[in-house]
């Protein structure tokens, strides 16, 4: 079996090859291991150093933002023959060490997605109080659209088998994917599980939603997951 | 005494419409301008032409709707080509985002294809 690692990368100068690097320290029986870092035109140094370590990167010439940059990975991931794909944040958020309990939960419960949930076992970092908030919110109206409920619906620590991946490789949300995707995978009858997993606070770099846009955030997720229902409902 | 004024000023809008036709059809000439949107701008000419030449056009219409002030009947016509001209600018814009995401995500995968050739 061939899996992909995807760690989409704007401005991770301080944290690309550790995270790399810790990837490439897995070890999984009859898997096929495959890292790939795909730079969103970073303005930083992150492209010299993917390319003065010897990263395996795809390096996309504009900026598409975080929606844009992980899509372009699991198109690869398709069109190379990859079983599955797990995106993986370049923050250092998503440790890691963590993928092969995604890994084992696809397998034994023959899931399509997998998503890596900080809020089952409430262990290791928990994000702010008001953004856990918004994520109920999220959670709510999300079961309200699809009767699908995820616990972290936000988490973009998430594997794909190819039946997944065939459907993100032609649609794929911009900006802030993660709850929209949701609504995506639901509507097309695909398997979601979540398990438990332990999140780190970032280690550098910002988050992609800063200060003050936190009601454009809920808003245009809010929005962007009822037009995706509508829009899978009415065509399919 | 009371004509002479606003014959200035209807010879002044005839003159300004027919430049500015002129400059859209220019701008077509020139391949600056795609025809599927010269045709808005050519519909809004016309009706500028129009007016200007038809004078009591506008009052006519007005009465005929209804309307006691006759120039709020621009105003109204007016926002909504505005309104529904920006809405088609969107979609056009977000067509355009669509098509330089998908263009620049073959880019990079197609690159990424020629480096392992190069490897091997």
């Amino acid at each position: 079996m061939k899996l992909a690692i995807i760690i989409p990368c704007y401005n991770e100068e301080a944290n690309i090859k550790k995270i790399v690097d810790e990837c490439q320290l897995l070890n999984l029986p009859n898997i096929e291991i495959e890292t790939l870092v795909v730079n969103d035109c970073s303005t930083d140094n992150s492209l010299k150093i993917l390319k003065e370590e010897g990263i395996n990167h795809l390096n996309l010439p504009v900026n598409l933002g975080i929606g844009g940059a992980v899509q372009t990975g699991f198109k690869y991931a398709f069109r190379n023959n990859f079983d599955l794909a797990v995106q993986l944040d370049g923050d250092g958020q998503h440790p890691p060490h963590e993928i092969p309990k995604l890994l084992q939960s696809i397998l034994d419960h023959d899931l399509d997605i997998v998503i890596g949930s900080r809020f089952i076992e409430k262990k290791g970092f928990q994000s702010s109080k008001s953004r856990r908030w918004g994520i109920r919110i999220l959670e709510h109206w999300c079961f309200l659209l699809t009767r699908i409920r995820i616990k972290d619906i936000t988490s973009g620590f998430r594997m794909l088998n190819r039946k997944a991946l065939k459907i993100v490789e032609k649609e794929y949300p911009d900006a802030y994917p993660e709850p929209e995707t949701i609504v995506l995978y639901g509507l097309n009858s695909l398997k979601i599980g979540e398990v438990p997993v332990e999140m780190r606070a970032r280690d550098g770099g910002k988050s992609s939603i800063k200060k003050g846009q936190s009601l454009y955030y809920m808003v245009k997720v809010a929005l962007g997951m009822f037009f995706m229902m509508i829009k899978l409902k009415r065509y399919g | 005494m009371d004509n002479i004024i606003p014959y200035k000023i209807q010879a002044l809008s005839i003159i300004g419409s027919l430049i500015f036709l002129a400059l859209i059809a220019r701008l077509i000439i020139k391949g600056k301008l795609r025809e599927e949107y010269s045709i808005v701008w050519i519909v809004c000419t016309l009706f500028l032409v129009l007016f200007s030449v038809w004078r009591n056009g506008l009052d006519v219409i007005a009465k005929a709707l209804g309307v006691y002030y006759a120039p709020s009947l621009i105003f109204l016509f007016g926002f909504f080509a505005i309104i529904i001209f920006l809405v088609h600018l969107s979609v056009v814009n977000s067509k355009q985002q669509k098509n330089i995401t998908e263009l620049s995500q073959e880019l990079a995968l197609l690159k990424k294809k020629l480096d392992k050739k190069d490897e091997s």
